[in-house]
């Protein structure tokens, strides 16, 4: 029963924050970008937990619930603009809406 | 047995992560990033975060993802179609990608203190009774903040997908 460093869980959530912002950056699909969000705030909410471990302490743990709920309302808000998007302009590339001038 | 399930679920997770990525088709990416929600939750109960654990499956491989896939079936998405990106962004993206990584990796080794790791058991202050403990008497602005926050999320969502009456 070995244990595991530290800095694997700090560098597995490096890698997924950084796939997260190559998602955001090449994506052209308006749904793919805002999941790519998703993943970037799943890395940081990992890297919490991790130091929570670390400190043995619970705050790591309630930051990470706040970040959950703010990502559901984010969740929320957000897919309702690409309806209201798509609704208006009948497409979900990002590079058709790039002006905010309708 | 620590070291064999973090190696397992991190790969799993790093794969599908990839596969989001990659994929161009929306549904494929959301089913992906439920596979990294997931083994995400197995790694907070190796960390001891048997409440958070729970909550990311519920909230987020549950709730959000199913926001998103029923967002993708009501627009009907399809497969997104190929658009010039910059030369610049083609030939350098990946390189400088890989120079982040490596950066983070290099700080994260030298700027964390010397510690024993990770072990299955080693901290167990991640019950729901801890969590609720902290969250009702230290944190309890901060929550009733929140739940203004979600009152005008709701209002939001309202308002943005309505109908237009008139």
């Amino acid at each position: 029963m070995t244990a595991v460093p530290l800095s694997w869980y700090l560098t597995l959530s490096a890698i997924l924050f950084a796939l997260g912002v190559a998602g955001f950056l090449i994506r052209r699909n308006i749904i793919t970008v805002f999941m790519s969000i998703e993943l970037m705030l799943n890395a940081v909410n990992l890297s919490f937990v991790a130091f929570s471990y670390q400190l043995k302490q619970v705050d790591g743990h309630i930051f990470t619930f706040f970040v959950m709920v703010v990502a559901a309302a984010e969740a929320a808000v957000g897919l309702a603009i690409i309806l209201t998007v798509f609704k208006n302009r009948g497409t979900l590339q990002i590079d058709e809406v790039s002006s905010m001038k309708y | 047995m620590d070291v064999i399930l973090f190696l397992v679920f991190a790969g799993i997770a790093v794969v599908c992560a990839v596969n989001l990525v990659v994929q161009t088709h929306p549904i494929a990416s959301a089913i992906s990033l439920v596979g990294v929600m997931g083994s995400l939750a197995v790694l907070y109960l190796l960390l001891g975060g048997e409440f958070i654990a729970a909550v990311q499956v519920i909230v987020y491989a549950g709730a959000i993802m199913v926001l998103f896939v029923f967002v993708i079936m009501l627009l009907n998405a399809g497969a997104e179609q190929k658009s010039g990106g910059s030369l610049t962004a083609r030939y350098l993206g990946i390189p400088l990608l890989i120079v982040l990584l490596g950066l983070l990796s290099f700080l994260i080794r030298i700027m964390l203190p010397p510690s024993e790791g990770v072990r299955f058991g080693g901290f167990t202050g991640g019950s729901p009774e801890a969590v609720g403990r902290v969250l009702f008497t230290r944190y309890l602005l901060p929550f009733e903040v929140t739940s203004v926050l979600i009152l005008v999320a709701i209002l939001g969502a309202i308002v943005l997908a309505r109908k237009e009456l008139d």
